[in-house]
């Protein structure tokens, strides 16, 4: 799945300015950036939710895509349970839902409202949700919103295990823009365009965050340095990076980055 | 039996006619509930006194140019909130009130028209014909196929819809059929309690259920249900103490509804109560 030139706008702003990016089959992929960079927009337009106003998205064909939103909000007026959500995704015997979420650690909820589950174990639910019909390609919206680093660590660990079990890729949306997925081939870090891409460094082979966690467990951790050329204004405006104000024309060549750009 | 001669009965067509109403708008309520849609039916039924006067007007069938007004005021809405500054309660609040008024404006301006304004707003169950009957039968009929057509998408689409979509579900068309639905059960209510009271004939059996049930299938059959009690309860007690049926039915399901919530919980499964 691939991203070309993807543009779009929403009443008048860019959000995503010639985003281009790809997953490959199995491969894990992050999107990192802060609040406000698109990241859900860009996930919204590669799941086919949104057109894009500019570029195009690419697809193999029967692509299987097991998707998990950000948030679940069900009104409480309606009785569902886990086992029912679940059930409606794919009519699965009782016993292939449980075990799907016995995989992910919340097997004793089957039979809980699924209003009365914390953030965590709702995360939980909904990555077994998007589980199942065997995924060719796994999209987490935020998959460890709320969790403490050693919880994020955990969640990660699964995920590479998913991963590794099943075969299929992992594409993660998330807003921490430091701690990162051990065992991630690609981080893109996204403020309305891709700002930098790279390979992430190993939590526990990274000096500055053993001395802050010394005796704290980090695996499925890993730490992304970034290496931008540029700073973002409070609206989102490319600047130079060495602080110059933006009206100073010249400081960068094309601080839009168009394809010659150097990171 | 004579049927033919038993339906000569108004009483008979009365009740038959509130029960097969109940039927469909009892697991409608259900999803306007889920769905926080209250205000939105309210909306769409007080527009159903304008496609009564257009209905005079063109000299068409009543019950159908209620459903096709209805149907143009819901796609209007669901219109206008996407593309509205204003609240969508606000919005909501306009159209509900102008709707009703403007129909009521209509039908006077229909010569040589005299309506029985209180018929329309408050419902005339009693004065149900046979023709009135068929009709009603009709629509419920297609509005109950519909609704099961549409159960499950429609149901994902009420849990999560940006999953559901990702899952396959074209929300399009379901919303416009869920549009169609709550036409037709307020052409098909409209006689039963007037266009007033049709969202409480929706909302109240399905608020009321909810205690009880533990899957949406169990919240929204047993709204049916409820709302068929409410009907034989209210007719009875209209005619009981000559109260107007309509707002007799409404009281019936009022008064289940508190008595319901009344239950202590231990008498109610331990998964509903929360």
């Amino acid at each position: 799945m691939a991203a070309r030139e993807v543009t779009i706008e929403r009443g008048g702003r860019t959000i995503l300015d010639r985003v281009s990016m790809a997953v490959h089959p199995g491969e894990a992929a992050m999107i990192i950036g802060p609040n406000g960079a698109g990241k859900t927009s860009l996930l919204r337009v590669l799941m086919g939710l949104w057109q894009p106003d500019g570029g195009h998205v690419e697809r193999v064909a029967d692509l299987r895509v097991g998707y998990m939103p950000q948030r679940l909000q069900i009104e409480p007026v309606l009785p569902l349970s886990v086992y029912r959500f679940l059930r409606m995704r794919q009519r699965l015997p009782r016993r292939e839902l449980l075990a799907k979420l016995e995989r992910v650690g919340v097997g004793h909820l089957i039979d809980s409202p699924i209003q009365s589950l914390s953030g965590g174990e709702t995360q939980r639910v909904l990555l077994a949700r998007a589980l199942l019909g065997e995924p060719d390609l796994l999209v987490l919206d935020e998959p460890a919103q709320g969790v403490d680093v050693v919880g994020q660590g955990d969640v990660f660990v699964m995920l590479d295990d998913i991963r590794r079990e099943s075969g299929c890729g992992v594409l993660i949306v998330s807003h921490d823009l430091h701690f990162v997925m051990a065992g991630a081939e690609t981080v893109i870090c996204l403020n309305q365009h891709v700002c930098c891409t790279g390979n992430p460094e190993e939590v526990s082979q990274h000096p500055e965050y053993r001395r802050l966690f010394p005796s704290v467990d980090l695996r499925g951790l890993a730490v992304y340095t970034h290496n931008h050329n540029h700073v973002h204004g409070l609206h989102g405006e490319v600047r130079p990076l060495d602080g110059a104000p933006e009206d100073s024309a010249g400081a960068c060549d094309d601080p839009k980055h168009g394809p010659g750009c150097r990171h | 039996m004579d049927i033919a001669g038993w339906l000569d009965d108004f009483l008979v067509r009365a009740v038959l006619a509130g029960l097969m109403v109940a039927v469909v708008a009892g697991p409608l309520g259900a999803f306007v509930v889920w769905r926080r849609m209250a205000y939105f039916g309210d909306t769409v039924s007080h527009s159903a006194l304008l496609g009564v006067a257009l209905g005079f007007l063109l000299g068409l069938n009543l019950n159908l140019m209620v459903t096709l007004v209805c149907i143009a005021i819901a796609v209007l809405l669901v219109i206008l909130q996407r593309y509205q500054e204003l609240g969508s309660d606000t919005l909501l609040g306009i159209l509900a009130h102008s709707a009703l008024s403007l129909g009521i404006v209509a039908v006077a301006f229909v010569e040589g028209l005299r309506v029985d304004l209180m018929a329309y707003l408050f419902g005339d169950i009693l004065a149900v014909g046979r023709d009135d009957l068929l009709a009603i039968a009709l629509g419920g009929l297609i509005a109950l196929v519909l609704l099961i057509a549409l159960w499950r998408p429609l149901l994902a689409l009420t849990v999560h819809e940006e999953l559901a979509r990702v899952e396959g579900v074209r929300a399009l068309p379901v919303r416009l059929g869920m549009m169609l639905l709550i036409a037709l059960v307020i052409a098909a209510a409209m006689q039963v309690v007037g266009v007033l009271l049709i969202t409480a004939l929706m909302i109240i059996p399905a608020a009321t259920s909810r205690r009880f049930a533990r899957t949406p299938e169990q919240m929204a059959i047993l709204a049916g249900v409820l709302g068929m009690l409410a009907v034989g309860a209210g007719i009875a007690g209209s005619f009981q103490w000559d109260t107007p049926t309509g707002p007799s039915i409404v009281v019936a399901a009022l008064l289940g509804f508190i008595l319901v919530q009344l239950l202590p919980a231990r008498l109610l499964p331990r998964f509903g109560t929360r």
